[in-house]
């Protein structure tokens, strides 16, 4: 978009407030831009949240990137991928780290995919 | 592992055991503020506790050799794309007063969707991986015990791993990091909603690490067309990043706004840059200010760039500086050289120590243009988000093209940067999370059901799993090498020859290449001087000859060139022969020598020449001169005819003649010094005294081969010379007798 500058027509509801008053202005539209995306961000997750999850569960960089990809292709991303595998390791009474190395080498998927009903509803 | 001055920091010791080394703190850390500093004769009113060790401006031997350290942090960017060789650079930047260490990442890597493992060699930057990091961390934590005083290290969380580099970053001890989901947006062609996402989580770990932040608002600067247009949507961009990581929980001062000055001369820069700079301080006094300086306009001049960066500092001492970041000076022509890593860092702690209690003196006009520039760019700033709220919010604003656009705003000239909502790399890779979502670990922001499983756990989620790496180092998986042909020990044995025999090489950036830079002066136009200088520097036997700077002087008469070529040779320092540095005696040895046998001197400078001042303070009493010791002087002035010199030593009977050549040109001053000498023969007196000369453009070697005995340059004090007389007649003494 091309525009002129209008600064002089477009401030005249500015140009009576006094520092204090615009500065206030200034950053109640920043609270009221970002608020939405604080929101979305607490309610979403990406392939990205869900490494950085699985790195800080003790599993390295290529094992939670084949982790990852394992729950973003059954569907379980939803859940968490800490999820999955902290919900399978409690069912079958495993070591944390023993669960994702076998879902690395494409096991206990399908359990995992029954202990949480099929995945995202 | 303690660093010694006098030894190199060998890579191998850093390499070794690293998979079992932690970082000895986290989190950020300030200056320690000194009031009223005391250094040498000085009081400094704006400096912080100096080093334990550290290199010196040059100058300061003139001031007993004291280093004041501003109180602002300094930054120094490191990234040669080797990080092993980086290390000694961080080192040496160490001592000149850099205590923010920024490591820039490699081309590409915000685009790579993971951690990058090992340590494969970069371009314009380091692959930033957990075995750099860790080793990058663990000797700086050797060299902050060296120099006495913390130092940051710091990179980047952007790009489609945010969040795993910085669960990695705060694992390592990593102390600052570029945070800006908008960087990712804008220049990155990231997402948007992936990257704000993603933010919120990095920003989340960030909390826990507490590490300092810098947003990427100076990079619209960067791009705009007309960079000093784009001031109010720089306050836009830099709120955005504000608040938002404010509502994850970030502290305020943690949150470092990366501001620049928008323009550089021949624009009248201080006239657009200030009124920006108090606007902008303004609106976020709360929060930190990390000056960057203008790399817009910046040329192959490192002189040009030099002076700029000054100016920028003016800026930041007439406004505020929390992190002042330093440019070095020939980014405008290469990946930065460590020689001017070093001059980057000098030149802030030097404009810095300079201007010290500027702010006591003068002060900025509270109304004229200077206000009224300011308000006014404020207005723009809250009309711009205005029109962000009213287009739908932010995502909608940066697809209609709010951004980078290079009108002033409210104009609008139609080129900004649109993003695509539904598009850009990482699109369709944003999850609802489900009502038994979880993750059991620390520092997870947003919606985590712990208490599904463990009502208890919800304040501290990984309890659920006995303590995440966060709490529990050994729990981290530790990567040493992916690639075989691509790491540091492929490197270190193809540079051994440079790093464990006492062959040396010159180097700009890594061990062993052999880079130099020549300067000259070609009575040719440019292009004429380009072609020559290439031609005579492959003559003197340098390879891969490049020009990097050519400056007209005058169309015709001639262009100034520098140039690098490679050295295809190394020199061994075991076979070069090096006189000893002559031992300065204490004061009470030359005083007893003297008091034994007492010295009298002539002393003058020659020619036609009124410097009397290096001369008079080797002479003064009141100067720690040779006066001081005993030493009977008869000075005779400034324009002295060196016959003058020859015959008041007969007549007086003298031991020694002290003489100050000072004009240079055309060799005079040693012409002068072989004309002494065969004076002194000429009237027979040459083995009964000692000639001594000196100046500022005097080299001792050069000046004893004009047959005196002996010649001083810069920096020399009474001392050296009193010394030397004593040591000098116990000699002539001792020969006589043999006689």
């Amino acid at each position: 978009m091309k525009r002129e500058s209008d600064f002089t027509k477009r401030r005249e509801h500015l140009k009576d407030l006094t520092d204090e008053q615009l500065e206030r202005k200034f950053w109640e539209l920043a609270g009221k831009i970002v608020d939405p995306l604080i929101d979305l961000a607490k309610k979403n997750t990406t392939p990205s949240i869900e490494r950085s999850v699985l790195l800080r569960m003790g599993f390295s960089s290529i094992e939670a990137k084949a982790i990852v990809e394992g729950v973003l292709d059954r569907g379980l991303i939803a859940k968490g991928a800490g999820h999955v595998v902290y919900k399978l390791a409690k069912h079958k009474e495993m070591d944390l780290r023993e669960v994702g190395l076998k879902l690395i080498d494409d096991q206990l998927w399908e359990e995992a995919i029954l202990l949480f009903e099929g995945g995202t509803k | 592992m303690q660093l010694k001055p006098n030894e190199k920091l060998d890579i191998k010791n850093i390499l070794e055991d690293l998979e079992n080394y932690r970082p000895k703190r986290r989190g950020w850390t300030w200056r320690t503020k000194k009031e009223n500093l005391e250094a040498g004769p000085f009081t400094y009113k704006n400096c912080s506790l100096p080093l334990a060790k550290s290199t010196p401006l040059p100058s300061a031997k003139y001031f007993n050799d004291i280093d004041p350290q501003p109180d602002c942090v300094i930054t120094t960017e490191i990234a040669s794309g080797r990080f092993e060789d980086d290390i000694r650079r961080m080192r040496m930047a160490a001592y000149h007063g850099a205590d923010h260490i920024m490591v820039i990442r490699t081309a590409g890597q915000s685009h790579f969707d993971g951690l990058i493992e090992g340590t494969p060699q970069g371009i314009g930057g380091i692959p930033i991986t957990r075995k750099q990091v860790r080793a990058q961390r663990k000797a700086l934590d050797y060299i902050e015990e060296e120099v006495g005083r913390p130092i940051n290290y710091h990179s980047y969380i952007s790009g489609v791993a945010g969040p795993e580099i910085a669960v990695m970053f705060a694992e390592e001890g990593v102390n600052g990091a570029h945070q800006d989901p908008q960087y990712n947006v804008l220049y990155r062609n990231i997402n948007m909603i992936r990257s704000f996402v993603d933010a919120a989580e990095a920003k989340n770990v960030m909390v826990w690490a507490d590490i300092a932040q810098i947003d990427g608002a100076h990079n619209a600067n960067a791009t705009a067309r007309e960079a000093w247009k784009v001031m109010p949507e720089l306050m836009v961009q830099h709120a955005i990043n504000s608040i938002f990581s404010v509502k994850i929980g970030m502290k305020k001062e943690n949150i470092c706004l990366s501001t620049v000055p928008p323009t550089a001369p021949p624009a009248p820069c201080m006239t657009l840059d200030l009124p920006y700079a108090v606007a902008l301080r303004d609106f976020f006094k709360e929060y930190k200010m990390r000056a960057q300086m203008n790399t817009k306009y910046m040329d192959s001049s490192t002189r040009e760039a030099t002076v700029t960066h000054t100016l920028n500092l003016l800026i930041s001492k007439l406004t505020s500086v929390d992190i002042q970041s330093t440019i070095t000076p020939d980014e405008g022509r290469n990946v930065p050289w460590h020689i001017y890593n070093m001059e980057a860092c000098d030149t802030a702690k030097q404009a810095l120590v300079g201007m010290d209690g500027l702010l006591e003196m003068v002060q900025l006009k509270e109304d004229g243009i200077l206000r009224e520039t300011a308000r006014e760019i404020k207005e723009r700033a809250v009309l711009f988000m205005e029109e962000i709220v009213e287009s739908g919010g932010y995502f909608q604003a940066v697809e209609d093209g709010f951004f980078v656009d290079s009108g002033n705003y409210p104009e609008r000239n139609g080129d900004g940067i649109a993003r695509k909502i539904q598009g850009g790399i990482g699109n369709s890779t944003v999850f609802e999370r489900d009502e038994d979502y979880l993750a059991p670990v620390t520092a997870h922001f947003g919606y985590n059901n712990v208490a599904q499983y463990d009502p208890s756990a919800v304040t501290n989620p990984s309890k659920l799993i006995d303590g995440c790496t966060l709490e529990k180092h050994e729990k981290i998986i530790y990567i040493d090498e992916l690639d075989e042909t691509d790491n540091v020990n492929v490197r270190l044995e193809e540079t051994k020859e440079t790093r464990e025999t006492t062959n040396i090489k010159p180097e700009v950036e890594w061990a062993g290449d052999g880079y130099v830079m020549m300067n000259m002066f070609l009575p040719a136009s440019r292009r004429v001087a380009e072609f020559a200088a290439i031609k005579m520097a492959k003559q003197m036997g340098l390879e891969d000859v490049e020009v990097i700077h050519k400056e007209e002087m005058h169309p015709s008469e001639g262009t100034r060139i520098e140039l690098k070529g490679k050295v295809a040779f190394t020199i061994d320092t075991d076979s070069l022969v090096i006189p000893p540095e002559p031992r300065i005696m204490s004061d009470d040895e030359i005083r007893s020598a003297i008091d034994e046998n007492p010295i009298k001197i002539v002393a003058g400078t020659v020619g036609e020449d009124e410097h009397s001042v290096g001369l008079r303070e080797i002479i003064d009493i009141k100067h720690g001169g040779i006066e001081k010791y005993g030493v009977e002087v008869n000075y005779l002035g400034t324009s002295v005819q060196l016959e003058k010199l020859i015959d008041s030593v007969i007549e007086l009977n003298a031991d020694a003649i002290l003489a100050s050549t000072i004009i240079s040109h055309d060799d005079l001053h040693y012409k002068s010094m072989k004309r002494l000498h065969e004076l002194a023969i000429e009237k027979g007196i040459r083995e009964d005294i000692i000639i001594i000369c000196g100046g500022t453009q005097v080299t001792p070697e050069i000046a004893v081969e004009q047959g005196i005995d002996a010649g001083f340059g810069r920096g020399t004090k009474g001392s050296h010379v009193a010394s030397f007389m004593v040591k000098k007649m116990k000699e002539m003494k001792a020969e006589k007798n043999e006689d």
